[in-house]
């Protein structure tokens, strides 16, 4: 059965715990067992966030050290911290402007684009999903915004997910 | 069976109500906060009447559910880890005294810890109490836990505690959705003072019936420790786990191929543990392995002679137990290869105050007025003050006063020159724990200045109301408790109020302020610093955005990015410069004066 590890990485208020809850509803929706850890409290106020995700047969949302398949960080600075988390062949995307390792791209400036920089996390979901990097695919994705987006703002947040497809 | 994604919060929250509570009340604390939370949100999926409070402190969240429960409901408290501490009193007491309708005590531990001032164990804690105490291991277990535990508490007439940890608290996972049951209960309060008043006449008796009812418990079938029988192929050795560590271990186990190749016990009832069970491992085994967050609890109590875990310091005796510590451990215990990669370095950026945030601007003329003063603060967002240097000592809810008082009896008595002391707290903290050391402070003539951050909500655990806002629980109109009246009542005859993004004005309060300290008929001076959570729309919406641009002035000097650390303000590596982020700044212009150049201007660029 698969079996998927994924980490979402960022700073408080950059909407990792939306990412997160996007992904895992997408699971949810397809039946597929999740598993997810976030970061609350003190830590939102503009510090480092880490939300795991386990999709498959898993008992705990926590992630060891080598393990993660696939790294979505928000931020870049906190490629120091969570790198180690990613396997060796894992798919790291990365929302940067300056040029490194992994697949980047500059989210943020998108999203500002758009007229809202916190839309960045979509965008960075819009491009991970275009590579194919997820256990889901982009009308799972389409379906969970829906869902989790308040309705005044899905068409916004889709706007972004399509965006980052298409780079 | 229909399934929801839920925070483990949530899967409780939601657990309450399957379980036919009727009376809930907590105070909010991470990571414990959404649980109540939940209960509102889903309050319309309860099948008998709900009362659900935020209460003003923890203890007064244990005594209305403790008497809720007298008259044969059932009922909650909910807490963090250090609320119980709190709330110990009658904790300890009804241990003792017992319920009638099924009572829990939710207490959220906090391993890390990741938001708490320590990382006590509330397992150990049930111990010293002789309080039975539930360890969870995933939302869903929490969830499933919630019904029999009402049984368990109705059976003994005990007030059971369920304790999640942080990691439990705050993972989502699938949980499926149960009936809610219908009790039908109406309140029926008995009177029974040799009870419910017990004198120590009658507590002998009450304390040898609870000794005799935690044999009774220990031995119940339901929370009998789950066996996962191993293959036979590692004889004579074992491993004891609890809560998230309990689960981290089977993923570990299965990770590394070696599931079902060991005995692995999972504990649910971590006090009081069945003596057979202790027994039986003493007799079976020459090894165990055993973890648990945080304190070694089920440890102490199985005293095995061939235990590997944090007494002999096989397992870390503090911190979480992370999957990285447990494979050190499980390699330890089993003599497998080590790991060769390591955890990556440091926990990254450090939280700081929201862009915006009105506490920056108190703090920053606190300290440019008093750059010699003593500043003691207290538990919430303001505790960041600690980064711009104007935050001195944090200890725990209502501490800040009293520890303000304290550095003045300690200086005053030398007779030499007395350091301004400025205590800073929060609104919802004053509430809790602040009425009692103000009033001491007046009587004990401590001349300190108390700034109470005013920023009309709980601010750090998401929002919840205040006393002083006249919104209740769901957001149902109360009377208001206006903080003015409570501080001139305690006896404090300085009263200023004033916004703290009216720098000019803030600093002449706070002089003032000192100046009546330091008069001969002086006093406590308490000003209210009153400016909403800019986290609150509401907030963000009503006030000017004037937007903040850095001109030529600019000497690079640094002041506005390390000493006031709004995040909305960078160096410019290349120009050596500040810069505006422009995606972070609420324009609310409180950086303006703090610039020596004044290069910090109002303006687009």
């Amino acid at each position: 059965m698969m079996k998927q590890q994924i980490v979402v990485s960022g700073i408080g208020g950059q909407g990792v715990l939306f990412l997160t809850r996007v992904i895992a509803q997408v699971a949810v929706d397809r039946g597929i067992p999740v598993l997810t850890s976030e970061s609350h409290g003190m830590a939102q106020r503009g510090g480092t966030v880490l939300s795991t995700l386990k999709v498959g047969e898993f008992a705990a949302p926590l992630i060891r050290t080598g393990q993660a398949d696939v790294a979505l960080l928000l931020f870049e600075q906190n490629l120091a911290v969570h790198r180690n988390l990613l396997k060796e062949s894992g798919g790291l995307y990365i929302n940067a402007t300056t040029p490194g390792e992994g697949d980047r791209i500059d989210a943020s400036g998108i999203a500002r684009g758009m007229g809202k920089a916190v839309l960045a996390n979509l965008v960075l979901l819009g491009r991970v999903i275009s590579r194919e990097a997820l256990f889901c695919t982009e009308d799972d994705c389409v379906q969970a915004i829906n869902k989790l987006a308040p309705a005044k703002f899905v068409k916004q947040n889709l706007e972004a997910f399509f965006t980052g497809m298409k780079l | 069976m229909k399934k929801e994604l839920m925070m483990g919060n949530d899967a409780i929250g939601r657990g309450l109500i399957e379980a036919g509570c009727q009376v809930a009340a907590a105070y909010p604390g991470t990571p414990s906060t959404e649980i109540l939370q939940s209960v509102i949100n889903r309050k319309d999926e309860a099948t008998s009447p709900l009362h659900l409070e935020w209460s003003v402190n923890e203890k007064i969240a244990f005594e209305v559910a403790l008497a809720a429960s007298y008259t044969g409901k059932r009922s909650v408290a909910v807490m963090k880890q250090v609320g119980l501490n709190v709330a110990a009193d009658p904790f300890m007491r009804t241990a003792y005294l017992g319920v009638k309708g099924g009572m829990l005590t939710v207490v959220a531990d906090d391993p890390g810890p990741h938001s708490s001032q320590n990382e006590q164990d509330t397992r150990l804690f049930c111990l010293q109490g002789r309080v039975p105490v539930l360890d969870p291991s995933s939302p869903a277990e929490a969830n499933a836990m919630i019904g029999p535990a009402y049984s368990l508490s109705e059976k003994y007439e005990m007030n059971i505690v369920l304790r999640p940890t942080t990691r439990v608290c705050h993972s989502r996972q699938s949980v499926a959705l149960s009936e809610a049951v219908q009790l039908e209960r109406k309140s029926d309060f008995v009177p029974d003072t040799g009870r419910w008043c017990a004198t120590p006449a009658f507590l002998p008796s009450l304390h040898r019936s609870l000794n005799e009812k935690l044999e009774k418990v220990a031995k119940e079938p339901a929370w009998q420790p789950r066996y996962t029988k191993g293959d036979g192929s590692r004889p004579a050795v074992a491993i004891v786990a609890s809560g998230i560590a309990y689960a981290n271990m089977v993923d570990l186990l299965d990770e590394l191929g070696l599931s079902g190749t060991i005995d692995l016990y999972q504990v649910l009832m971590p006090y009081p543990l069945n003596p057979d069970f202790i027994a039986d491992l003493r007799d079976q085994y020459e090894r165990l392995l055993i973890l648990e967050e945080t304190y070694p609890v089920i440890e102490l109590q199985l005293a095995h002679s061939g235990a590997e875990g944090k007494q002999n310091g096989a397992v870390p005796r503090e911190g979480e137990l992370s999957p990285d510590i447990l494979y050190q451990a499980l390699a330890d215990f089993l003599g497998l290869e080590k790991a060769v990669s390591s955890p990556g370095d440091g926990r990254g950026q450090r939280p700081s105050l929201c862009a915006g945030c009105p506490h920056r601007a108190a703090f920053f003329s606190i300290k440019k007025t008093f750059p010699n003063g003593i500043f003691p603060s207290d538990i919430g967002c303001y505790t960041l003050g600690m980064n711009l240097d104007a935050v001195h000592t944090v200890h725990c809810m209502g501490a800040c006063i009293s520890q303000g008082a304290g550095f003045y009896q300690a200086y005053k008595q030398d007779k030499g020159e007395i350091p301004t002391v400025v205590v800073t707290i929060g609104d919802s903290t004053f509430f809790h724990a602040g009425i009692p050391a103000l009033i001491n402070a007046v009587v004990q003539d401590a001349r300190i200045i108390v700034v109470i951050l005013d920023n009309s909500t709980a601010a750090m655990t998401g929002g919840q109301p205040v006393p002083h806002m006249g919104v209740g629980t769901g957001g149902r109109q109360t009377r208001a408790i206006a903080i003015e009246p409570l501080v001139k009542a305690s006896g404090v005859e300085f009263l200023e109020s004033c916004d703290p993004y009216n720098h000019d004005r803030f600093i002449n309060v706070l002089k003032k302020a000192d100046a009546h300290t330091r008069a001969e008929n002086g006093g406590v001076a308490v000003i209210i610093s009153r400016h909403g959570c800019l986290m609150d729309p509401e907030v963000r919406k009503m006030q000017e955005a004037t937007p903040v641009t850095i001109t030529e002035e600019c000497i690079g000097c640094g002041l506005c990015v390390e000493s006031f650390e709004c995040p909305a303000l960078s160096m410019d590596g290349e120009n050596e410069i500040a810069k505006v982020d422009k995606d972070r700044c609420h324009g609310c212009g409180t950086c303006i004066p703090v610039c020596p150049a004044q290069a910090i201007v109002e303006g687009d660029e």
